[in-house]
Order: structure tokens, then C-alpha cells, then sequence
């Protein structure tokens, strides 16, 4: 074990705006002690997994509230995936059909918080799922 | 301030009741994490005057309202938010809650057209005709609007970086179908500073943006004195998790920057500040919201006079719509969202709303079915049908309590004026990005709040259920519209006349290099059928784009 902090992209994909849930998140993800990087808005899969791999980062948050999930979530994980990012988890957060979520976590999701989701639970899913690093 | 009353109430009738039960809670406070006193009496009103500080309706300041008569002349205009999908959907969506009552139409596009990309961008993939309706140019907005004669029914549209292209597209359609300008009402909402502030659907510099609104405020002013060609908008400062004081003070703050910018322009205040409007949220906290309507009314009288030097009523009357807070329905058990809603329109209407958007149950999961928009329509129906509030002007006027809480507010939002004046106004306020950071943090104390249990949200952190009866159906979009909306731009870009489409391009960016007004070059390009992101990227060749401040 090694006392690496957890490090997390906090990213907002899409041309939608409203960012209120990505900074409440990266917030309470500051305040539980991780290191947290916010991309800002707009940006496309390709800069997501940029960024993540540039940053070094345990788990990706994918902040999606337009209904485009199914077309962006999936395209994050395999540019991950493909760039050698097998271990980095992928969050999505937003408003996301019920339906929608097998198939999310068929394409690699490893979680998605639907709204009502309390921080800390967000929190405890990255303490115990991010694999501890050498 | 104890009166020797109260102390004798407190002494003799209120201790006992309290040695005998305890209140439930230390502290009560308002869904805006204010706190809220256990009795309200004349001597928290005392410093009020009726004439001077609530007086009349249809009379200065207008706490009461803008009408002597309220709602017993014209009951408010009942606008449902509606747009989905291809523009033949949405139009046929239009004509049915049109069959159902609704007295007016209210547009929403799609995140590419807020953005002013067209449909085929590449980064509009995924987001067509998502969120609203799918508009690239103006052959989409003829079928939006056909069959719908714009001379008689006032269309509002949610539209606001590209806001002088759809109204120019709006116009043209008018046009087409023989209406004259200045027949034709309407709302563009086209407030930009909210942009910057909350939603952040942005394109341009703040600077350059501020300029596009004014040449809107300076166009219709002449050619369409009807359209209210801005609708500054709290909706979405509170959506994005400001506190109602928050709401009220940087909603009226950028409305008071619109109308410096128009005079510094050389717009007669009178002229066009009579055709300004307003939007704000209806959200869960009751008498809060209610309080918050009246005191915009009058800080908004108030400061036209002080600020302006305006002595027209019509300058001085703050007209606005409502909207109920999506932000306040829970995905949980989903068909108590009718009764949140319910219950904010009824504070909509109790503070004298000119206009009213109920928000459907379904729209925490998705945009909502016909079902559910059709329950929403009703609601507004019931309230002015059947609950007798709309018989009376003000009915809550001269409560202690809401009288106390109209005036603590405006009070916090003269505070924040001052702040915000100190820093130059409010375009420099947000460019140091202090109404963004507020309001960050009031979102980050509410989610604590909720998360320690203090802010009960029903169905999410008390009453919860395991297993919940009944999903509700939900409206599903599938990337078939995007393949019919590439079809008609892909005919409109063949029909057209390319070297006019070219030319008109070019005149529009020399208007806008000139700094003359850009509208009747906006107009032209459109109507040879140049498309949205056609004539948004040629003006973000002249002004550039808008980066924001770091996080």
C-alpha cells in the first residue's frame, strides 16, 4: 500500500452547461482528501482521455445531464482502454434512463449515480474500488 | 426588537408551552439555509410605510403587483416549455397543448442550436434534438412554426449566445406567413450575463455578447415594438444552486446592466425598458419565493427611478414569468414531483406572475411525455380554476411575516448591489467570477445540508422506499432525428444560392467589425438560408470565443 492520494478527473463531456453537480462533487471529493482535477466544460472524449493520461489519475467522473451518455460514455472508456488506462475507473454522473444502465456498465462503467446520491457514497465507491498502487 | 407585548407573550404563554414541549428543532431554517423566526408581529413591520413601501397595485413601488386588478382582469399567460426532437414533433406538440388551453408558446432548442452548431457538426453528435428542438436554419423553423400564426399567438424562445440569429429566423418566418413586425409579441429570452454566471452556454466574450443583445434591444425597439427582445433570467442562477436572495440580487443586477449598456448605446430608457422582462424560479421554500417576487418588484421601481432618473410606469413595472424548480424534483418516486409543482406555481401565482411554466413529474429522468406535460398544463388550470386565490389582489400582502421577509430580502439584494457596483458592475464581477464562486458555494452548503439531514428532501433522504411501485413511461430520443434533420440541411445547403449565402456572410462580419448593428445583416443571411453555425462561426471570426475563469 502506499499513501498515494486518490487523484480523479472530474469531466464534463457534451455541449451541456450545467456544471453544478461536477463542482459540488469535485468539492466533496477535495474535502474527502483526494486530488481532483476538473477539465471545464465541452470537452470531447479525446481530451477526457488526454487528460486523464497526462494526469495520472485512479478514476474518471463523467458529469452528463443532455441524454448524450450513450453516445459519449462508452467512446471515454475505450479511448482509455485503448491508450493503457485498464485499471482507471469510469463514474458517470447525471440524469441517466434506468435502462440506459446495464448497457452503460456492459461498456465498461463501473458506476453510475443517478440524482439523490449523497457525496459520501460517491466517496466511499472510490475508497473501495480504486486499486491500490505500487 | 422586544415590545413589552411580546416579552409578556413570551414570559407568560410561550415558556410554558416550551417547558411542556420542546420545538422539534434548534434552528428553522428556509430551503435558502435562512433562518426563519418563530413569530412574525407589527413590530417587525414597524419601520414599513403602506404608502411608500407596499402601497397599491398598478401603483408604486408595486410590491402588490403591476395590475389594481390582479388576476381578476387577465389571469397570467399559461406557457409550457415544450420542444423535443424534429421540428415537425415539436410543432405537433405545440398545436396539441395549444387544443388543451395553453395561451402561449414557449421554445426550447436543442443543446447544438444553444451553442450554434448545426446539426451536422461533429460536436453535435449525440445532442440532436436531445434537449429541445433541433433548429440549423431557417427551412427548420418554417415547419416549427407552420400552421401557427405568429400575429396572434406570442412565442417565447429559450435562446441565448445565438439569440439574434433565431430571432431574425423568427422574423423571417413572420414575414413568410404575411404578419407585419409590429403586430408580432413575443419573448426572446437572450440574457447573456446568466450565461457566464450560471448556465454557461456561451460563445463569444462577455463584451462582444453584451453588444449582439443591445443591437436585439435597439432593432425591436424600432421595427418590433411589441417583442420583449430580453428576459433576464434568475431561473437558472437558482438552478445552478444560488440562495433566492442570490436569485433576486444577480437577476436584477444584470438587468440594471442591460439597460446602462442600452443608454450608453444612446436607447431612450423609456423605450425599450418597458419591453424588458423578467424570469425567476419557483422553488420549494413557500413564502421565500413569494417574498422574493414582491421585493423584485420593488427594488426593480426603485432603482429605475434612482438609477435612471425614470418617472414612466412602465419602465418602473417589472414584468416576469416563473418557471417551478426542476432542480427541486427527485428521480424517487416521481409522481410526487406533481405535487412540488403544484405547490411552487401556487407561490408563482400569489406573487403576481405574468407568466407561468409548470414543470412536468417525469423531468428528472427524462424530457417529459405528453402525459406528463398535459398534467402540468392542468395544474396551472386547478390553481386559476378552482383554489379562489386568484379573486383577490395580493392576498398575502400585510402578513407580518411575508411584509418582514419582502423587505430582509430586498435589503440582502441591495448588499449585493452595492458589492457588485464596487467592482465596476456586473460584467466585471463576473469576468473576477464572484456571482459564480456565491453561488458554488451556496450549491456545496445546500448539499451538506441535505446530506446531514437538516434539508429534508422526501423520497430521497426520508421516506424512502426500497422498492418503488410503478416506473413511469419516459419520452426516448433516438439518433434517427439527427439522420432527418442532416436530410433537410443537406437539401437547404443544395437549394440554396451559394454566392448569396457567401455574400451575406460577408456583410455580416463587416457589421460586426464596424461595430454598426448586426441584425439586418443577421436578417439577410438568413433569409438566403445561411445556417445557425454558419453565421455564428463567421462572428466567431470577428469576436473570438469566451474562455472561462479556472475553477
Amino acid at each position: 500500500m502506499s499513501n498515494r492520494k486518490i487523484r480523479v478527473l472530474v469531466a464534463k463531456p457534451g455541449l451541456d452547461g450545467h456544471d453544478r453537480g461536477a463542482k459540488v462533487i469535485a468539492r466533496a471529493l477535495r474535502d474527502a482528501g483526494m486530488e481532483v482535477i476538473y477539465t471545464g466544460l465541452r470537452q470531447t472524449p479525446e481530451m477526457i482521455a488526454a487528460a486523464a493520461l497526462q494526469e495520472d489519475v485512479d478514476a474518471v467522473g463523467v458529469s452528463i445531464l443532455s441524454g448524450a451518455h450513450n453516445t459519449l460514455c462508452p467512446r471515454i472508456v475505450q479511448l482509455l482502454r485503448e491508450k493503457g488506462m485498464d485499471n482507471v475507473l469510469v463514474l458517470v454522473g447525471g440524469i441517466v434512463p434506468q435502462e440506459d444502465l446495464p448497457r452503460l456498465k456492459e461498456q465498461g462503467v463501473a458506476e453510475v449515480f443517478l440524482p439523490g446520491t449523497s457525496t459520501e457514497d460517491i466517496v466511499k465507491f472510490l475508497q473501495d474500488n480504486v486499486k491500490p498502487r505500487d | 426588537m422586544p415590545t413589552k407585548e411580546s416579552s409578556r407573550w413570551e414570559e407568560e404563554t410561550l415558556q410554558p408551552a416550551l417547558n411542556k414541549r420542546p420545538e422539534r428543532k434548534k434552528s428553522f431554517q428556509s430551503v435558502s439555509l435562512e433562518e426563519v423566526e418563530r413569530l412574525y408581529t407589527p413590530a417587525d413591520v414597524e419601520d414599513l410605510d403602506y404608502e411608500r413601501d407596499i402601497s397599491f397595485p398598478g401603483e408604486f413601488p408595486y410590491t402588490r403587483g403591476i395590475h389594481p386588478t390582479g388576476y381578476r382582469g387577465k389571469l397570467w399567460t399559461m406557457r409550457q416549455f415544450a420542444g423535443f426532437s424534429t421540428p415537425e414533433e415539436t410543432n405537433a406538440r405545440f398545436k396539441y397543448l395549444m387544443q388543451q388551453g395553453q395561451t402561449g408558446l414557449s421554445v426550447a432548442y436543442d443543446l447544438p442550436t444553444l451553442m450554434g452548431y448545426d446539426a451536422d457538426s461533429p460536436l453535435s453528435e449525440g445532442e440532436v434534438g436531445k434537449c429541445g428542438v433541433a433548429v440549423s436554419s431557417l427551412a427548420d423553423m418554417e415547419v416549427l412554426f407552420d400552421g401557427i400564426p405568429l400575429e396572434q399567438v406570442t412565442v417565447s424562445q429559450t435562446i441565448n449566445a445565438p439569440a439574434s440569429v433565431l430571432l431574425a429566423m423568427y422574423l423571417v418566418v413572420a414575414e413568410k406567413q404575411g404578419a407585419r413586425w409590429d403586430k408580432i409579441s413575443g419573448t426572446l429570452q437572450n440574457d447573456i450575463l446568466k450565461e457566464y454566471i450560471a448556465q454557461k452556454e456561451w460563445i463569444y466574450p462577455i463584451k462582444p455578447a453584451m453588444k449582439l443583445v443591445i443591437d436585439t434591444f435597439a432593432f425591436c425597439t424600432e421595427h418590433v415594438p411589441r417583442y420583449n427582445p430580453v428576459s433576464v433570467s434568475g431561473y437558472h442562477i437558482r438552478e445552478a444552486g444560488a440562495t433566492a436572495v442570490q436569485e433576486l440580487a444577480f437577476t436584477l443586477r444584470d438587468g440594471i446592466e442591460y439597460v446602462q449598456w442600452g443608454v450608453d448605446a444612446g436607447l431612450d430608457v423609456d423605450q425599450f425598458v418597458p419591453r424588458m422582462s423578467f424570469f425567476f424560479n419557483a422553488h420549494n421554500d413557500f413564502f421565500e419565493e413569494i417574498a422574493k417576487y414582491r421585493a423584485a418588484r420593488r427594488i426593480w421601481a426603485r432603482e429605475m427611478k434612482r438609477r435612471f432618473g425614470s418617472n414612466y410606469e412602465r419602465t418602473l413595472q417589472m414584468r416576469f414569468h416563473t418557471q417551478t424548480a426542476g432542480v427541486s424534483l427527485t428521480v424517487q418516486q416521481p409522481l410526487n414531483n406533481i405535487v412540488r409543482v403544484a405547490i411552487q406555481a401556487l407561490a408563482g401565482v400569489l406573487g403576481g406572475t405574468q407568466s407561468l411554466h409548470t414543470d412536468a413529474y417525469d423531468e428528472a429522468l427524462a424530457l417529459p411525455t405528453d402525459r406528463a406535460a398535459l398534467i402540468a398544463l392542468r395544474t396551472q388550470q386547478i390553481i386559476a380554476e378552482e383554489t379562489g386565490v386568484v379573486n383577490t389582489v395580493d392576498p398575502l400582502g400585510g402578513s407580518y411575516f411575508l411584509e418582514a421577509l419582502t423587505e430582509k430580502m430586498e435589503q440582502e439584494a441591495l448588499e449585493y448591489f452595492r458589492k457588485i457596483d464596487a467592482m465596476g458592475g456586473m460584467v466585471s464581477a463576473i469576468e473576477k467570477g464572484f456571482p459564480q464562486r456565491e453561488i458554488q458555494d451556496s450549491a456545496y452548503q445546500y448539499q451538506k445540508a441535505v446530506e446531514r439531514g437538516e434539508q429534508v428532501i422526501v423520497g430521497v433522504n426520508k421516506y424512502t422506499m426500497t422498492d418503488e411501485p410503478s416506473e413511469v413511461p419516459i419520452l426516448v430520443i433516438d439518433e434517427s432525428v439527427r439522420t432527418h434533420q442532416l436530410e433537410r440541411l443537406e437539401q437547404t445547403r443544395t437549394r440554396r444560392d451559394a454566392g448569396a449565402v457567401a455574400n451575406a456572410l460577408d456583410k455580416l462580419k463587416t457589421a460586426a467589425h464596424k461595430h454598426e448593428n448586426t441584425m439586418p445583416a443577421t436578417i439577410d443571411a438568413v433569409r438566403a438560408y445561411a445556417t445557425l453555425g454558419e453565421i455564428c462561426s463567421a462572428l466567431r471570426d470577428v469576436y473570438g470565443i469566451y474562455e472561462e475563469p479556472a475553477f
